[in-house]
């Protein structure tokens, strides 16, 4: 079976997730050796997934950590009892 | 992302529920970017995700005891913190008209995507520039509410399908879904305007144009 631009892209995020059926991939990967476009499509969209798992583009607010763990101090300053039959 | 390890955290919790209260510190700690972005992805306001996020914290202080270990550590955490964000999200509007279920995954999965006919790949060194960084988060920011939060926990906090679905009380299968869309309309938006870091790159570090 021949696969089309358009059936490619509709797997494009399985495929990065490693996700699809060994027949399909070798089916994907044909396409892929003479489809420059798709080619391009699945490396831009692989990428931008790539760059996104960077700790650099979702930064956490100055002194978050800080400020979370003094509000947990001050929480387990408080007497607690958590009931140990629950 | 701080991979999840199960025996510590068993071993933690039982020693805090026996008076180690201290301990609680270091139980959290590998959740509390996770919770921080999944509640930003929510509420779209720094201030609001991180009061949500002490409440969050807090709650899970309390309710330690009633943790059975049925799911991950952090499966639970991130739970609570949804419960938490959406309590407050509720709280705070006149909820928007793209958030939440307003938007299914019943819609259908056509799209087109940027069609480029090559793609030089742009290192992750190129987030050094600013510029990058904030088109990214810009494209993120913009998805649809079910979209963004799926891309957050699978693909920025890279937690895997099944905890995804866990934690957004979503089948696996729409998480894929969803993930699709969302990768896609990224690429779309974003490819056109990626390109240029690959050869700018190259024109700032390698001394020629």
């Amino acid at each position: 079976m021949r696969i089309d631009c358009k059936h490619v892209w509709q797997h494009i995020s399985a495929y990065i997730e490693n996700d699809v059926d060994p027949q399909l991939r070798a089916e994907i990967d044909r396409h892929l050796e003479t489809c420059e476009i798709c080619s391009a499509v699945l490396d831009s969209t692989r990428n931008v997934v790539i760059l996104m798992a960077d700790d650099r583009v979702f930064e956490l607010p100055a002194g978050y950590s800080e400020r979370l763990h003094a509000r947990i101090d001050r929480e387990l300053e408080k007497p607690h009892g958590w009931n140990p039959d629950d | 992302m701080t991979a999840p390890n199960p025996e510590f955290e068993a071993d933690c919790i039982r020693r805090i529920l026996a008076g180690e209260k201290h301990l609680f510190h270091d139980l959290i700690r590998p959740c509390e970017r996770s919770i921080y972005f999944l509640l930003f992805s929510l509420l779209k306001n720094e201030t609001e995700a991180e009061d949500v996020a002490q409440e969050t914290v807090i709650k899970v202080y309390q309710n330690l005891d009633k943790f059975r270990g049925e799911s991950q550590f952090r499966t639970w955490v991130l739970s609570i913190a949804r419960n938490e964000g959406l309590g407050r999200l509720r709280k705070i509007s006149n909820r928007r008209e793209d958030s939440l279920e307003a938007d299914t995954d019943e819609q259908t999965g056509d799209y087109t995507p940027a069609i480029l006919t090559s793609w030089r790949e742009i290192p992750a060194e190129a987030l050094e520039q600013k510029e990058l960084g904030n088109l990214l988060r810009k494209a993120i920011e913009g998805l649809p509410e079910i979209y963004r939060n799926v891309v957050l926990l699978r693909d920025i906090e890279e937690i895997d399908i099944r905890e995804t679905a866990a934690v957004l009380k979503i089948s696996e299968a729409s998480v894929k879904v969803r993930l699709h869309r969302a990768r896609a309309l990224l690429q779309r938006d974003l490819a056109p305007q990626l390109k240029g870091f690959a050869s700018a790159k190259r024109r700032w570090f390698g001394g020629r144009a």
